[in-house]
């Protein structure tokens, strides 16, 4: 007859384990008799914006990280570095996953020397309009989702603080970019970005406007990542998170290069029951999926999933079961966020799942078809979506590098002009996607294919495309517009721009106002 | 080019350099400059000026370029004609045209010019839109006013207002008028056109209604929008079965020419004449529609 107790001490002293006694388990949670729901409203994790800031230990020359899945509309960003400002803090790097025109407060906080260095995917309006004249000392960096997601995984971006705003989060800190509760103020769908955010950094302080009782199931950023959670008046202005309706445009040059593209993707090889697509977000990339639509049901033809920023065009699809699944890291307009509230097979994935560089897994790598815009392209396909043509940064990276990598085969749409500014160029103002990963570049003048893909301009002449070399676009640009005379850059370099795996692709100048 | 495909005439305000710039990729068979109804009057100058250097500067390609001038009788009328011969417009239109004289009037002027710069007499085409009751009344003596004349036009609205009427969506009140012109312009070997239609939100009225003047003879619709093309140059599409239809007519023909015969005959019947150049219509058509290829046609016909 074995004896138990003996056994037990002995196999504890084998495997380093301690023996339970009663009093032993003195650090883990008491047990507590008081009815739950009174219980949850006591959490601790709440606590006003201030003290969550003492508590997460952040100094001086720390790095404090945001998302921006509340784009436009975002309130959380100007509402904590005001509140950091007036706590004292100094030197801090803002790693934002991309800013908008209305963070421009934050000029006056980086001149008071709040921020000092800001790592971002795109900046906009008064805030880029200050940095490309030389606001910062520090260059801006510029990484691509993929690559911010990477970096934020390898260390390269440490996280001191993250400050996630959320459409929802329950008392415990489970959050979301809505909520099946049905009580958001406002809604931004997936968190994908935060995500990367809450599971690498060293404290993650939720913002919400929707205390919403436990569990807020699906969770997407979960609460064992969440240190604290502040109570605030808005986390964002639902009309400019995203636009409410389905967009369809009806800017005739818009109709005209999605219709091309679609028509490239449907004679590409790469359109065929089980492909796989994304598209971009700006009206022409919106109009190719209502094209694409119309040839899936022509030819009986489904996707398996479509990946990235989701539109309401997407899901329009994806109920009507043309495409099978959708992997949401951002939600473009309140019908794709609610799209991924109701639907089942419409999920949130994190940025790294999405694009990272360095794995093979990633959702991009899996791509058939990728269709994205372009403010300007050159003869080596080279492609721009950061910098105009004045040179002054007014865009983001957003995943175009990553996913133009990543997929089988990239599309970009870009008009030859665009009123008296030519499009198609001897050399981009800054290179963010590097030309060997774009296949295609569709413009309203003809379809330029690049010369490491025959494959795909055989295809594309066969089915009657008017396919010319890119060297004849930009004649015919240089021929309606002339050289345009050289931007104003000065010496002082204010942006850094990285490829996806990190290193330096690009630098961008400071503007010189000429009087 | 006299002859030619004119399904679409797509309307471009003359003031409007980002839309001249770039009107003819939208693959429309005429744009139509406007110095007319479309400028203020403090604007003439400035968009004579555009449409001069736009005509200078821009490659339409195959794209037919047309001026609307403003009428001989304003201050602005022979300034138009002299800026746009010069920048060697294909077509130049004349508005709320009535009577043969006003055609001969901007011929002469043209004419002028012509020599002036040394281009040979005659080059420069005249169209004419009929825009009130004379001008329909008066519409085979305009079509035939002149050698330039390559088409006549309907203007519908200020026919509609000088008819003491308004448009409906059936353009009952345009029959006649419609009629007459197409009547006119074939009698006269030139084409017809007809007017446009203003409401962009309305698509199903916009195909009925090209639907039926394809159906009345016309050769195309004067356009106000690129998203008017596709569907107008549907419509003017001939069907799969016109187009086999059409090539049993012309294999037919080719192997009565390879046996030497002057009669042609498919199934047993004789094949009159009509039906031969409609035939040879329908492929010619379908083939500047894009709808078939020079191969599948086996050549040229």
């Amino acid at each position: 007859m074995p004896n138990k107790i003996n056994d037990i001490e002995k196999i504890a002293k084998q495997l380093h384990m301690p023996v339970y006694k009663k009093d032993w388990n003195k650090n883990t949670r008491k047990r507590d008799y008081t009815p739950r729901k009174d219980l949850q409203t006591q959490s601790e994790k709440i606590v006003d914006l201030e003290t969550a800031i003492k508590a997460s230990g952040l100094k001086d020359g720390m790095t404090i990280s945001f998302h921006h899945h509340f784009r436009n509309g975002d309130k959380i960003v100007n509402l904590v570095v005001a509140k950091l400002a007036e706590m004292g803090f100094k030197n801090l790097t803002l790693a934002a996953s991309s800013l908008s025109e209305v963070h421009a407060p934050l000029i006056e906080y980086i001149k008071s020397g709040v921020i000092t260095s800001i790592q971002t995917s795109g900046l906009r309006g008064d805030l880029a309009d200050a940095i490309s004249h030389g606001l910062m000392d520090k260059p801006v960096i510029f990484r691509s989702h993929g690559g911010r997601a990477a970096a934020i995984a390898n260390d390269e971006i440490h996280i001191d603080v993250a400050f996630l705003g959320a459409s929802s989060c329950d008392y415990l800190g489970n959050a979301n970019g809505y909520s099946r509760s049905g009580t958001e103020k406002s809604i931004c769908g997936s968190l994908g970005y935060a995500k990367v955010d809450a599971e690498y950094a060293d404290k993650v302080i939720i913002l919400t406007d929707n205390l919403v009782p436990y569990p807020n199931v699906p969770v997407a950023i979960a609460e064992s990542e969440v240190d604290y959670i502040v109570l605030v008046d808005e986390v964002g202005e639902t009309g400019k998170i995203s636009s409410g309706a389905l967009r369809q445009t009806k800017n005739p040059r818009d109709l005209l290069l999605a219709q091309i593209a679609a028509k490239v993707v449907v004679n590409s090889g790469y359109f065929y029951d089980g492909f796989s697509m994304q598209t971009g977000s700006g009206g022409a990339s919106l109009a190719v999926t209502q094209f694409i639509r119309e040839a899936m049901k022509e030819n009986n033809i489904k996707a398996r999933y479509a990946l990235g920023g989701i539109t309401g065009h997407m899901v329009q699809l994806h109920e009507e079961g043309l495409i099978e699944k959708l992997l949401d890291v951002q939600s473009f307009d309140i019908v794709a966020s609610q799209s991924l509230k109701n639907n089942r097979f419409h999920q949130q994935i994190n940025a790294n799942v999405y694009a990272n560089p360095f794995d093979n897994g990633s959702a991009i790598n899996w791509l058939d078809v990728v269709l994205l815009s372009a403010l300007e392209v050159d003869v080596n396909f080279n492609v721009n979506v950061l910098t105009g043509s004045n040179g002054i940064i007014r865009g983001a990276i957003g995943g175009h590098p990553d996913t133009s990598a990543g997929a089988a085969l990239s599309v970009i749409l870009c008009p030859l002009l665009r009123g008296r500014i030519p499009c198609v160029v001897d050399k981009v103002t800054t290179v963010i996607t590097p030309g060997d990963t774009v296949d295609v570049i569709v413009t309203d003048y003809g379809v330029a294919v690049n010369p490491n893909r025959p494959d795909v301009a055989e295809r594309l002449k066969r089915a009657r495309i008017n396919v010319v070399p890119i060297s004849e676009l930009k004649a015919i640009a240089d021929g309606v517009i002339g050289k345009p005379d050289p931007l104003p850059f000065g010496e002082k370099i204010v942006g850094v721009v990285t490829s996806r795996d990190g290193a330096v692709l690009d630098v961008i100048h400071e503007i010189v106002e000429e009087d | 080019m006299k002859e030619r495909l004119r399904r679409t005439m797509m309307f471009v305000p003359g003031n409007n350099p980002s839309m001249m710039q770039d009107a003819h990729i939208y693959g429309p068979d005429s744009i139509m400059l406007d110095l007319e109804d479309s400028v203020t009057m403090a604007q003439k100058d400035a968009a004579r000026f555009l449409v001069y250097n736009a005509l200078k500067t821009i490659k339409y390609g195959k794209t037919e370029t047309v001026v609307r001038i403003n009428p001989l009788s304003t201050p602005y009328g022979a300034k138009d004609i002299e800026a746009v011969v010069r920048a060697g417009v294909q077509v130049i239109r004349m508005p709320k045209t009535e009577t043969k004289e006003e055609v001969l009037e901007v011929e002469r002027e043209i004419a002028r010019v012509e020599k002036e710069i040394g281009v040979p007499v005659g080059k420069t085409l005249i169209m004419a839109a009929i825009e009130g009751a004379l001008g329909v009344i008066n519409a085979y003596q305009i079509a035939t006013a002149s050698p330039r004349m390559m088409g006549i036009a309907l203007g519908a609205e200020d026919y509609c207002a000088n008819l003491k009427t308004s448009r409906t969506k059936e353009g009952v009140e345009l029959m006649l008028a419609r009629q007459t012109i197409v009547v006119a312009a074939r009698a006269a070997g030139i084409a017809a056109l007809d007017t446009v239609f203003s409401d962009l939100n309305d698509m199903e009225t916009f195909e009925n209604e090209v639907r039926l003047i394809k159906n009345m003879g016309f050769d195309g619709k004067s356009i106000i929008n690129p998203r008017q093309i596709e569907i107008v140059n549907k419509i003017f599409a001939p069907t799969e079965r016109e187009i086999l239809k059409a090539k049993d007519i012309l294999a037919a023909i080719e192997e009565a020419k390879a046996k030497g015969s002057g009669v042609v005959s498919l199934n047993g019947k004789m094949v009159d004449k009509p039906v031969v150049i409609r035939a040879e219509r329908t492929i010619q058509m379908a083939l500047a529609c894009g709808v078939i290829t020079e191969d599948e046609i086996g050549g040229e016909i």
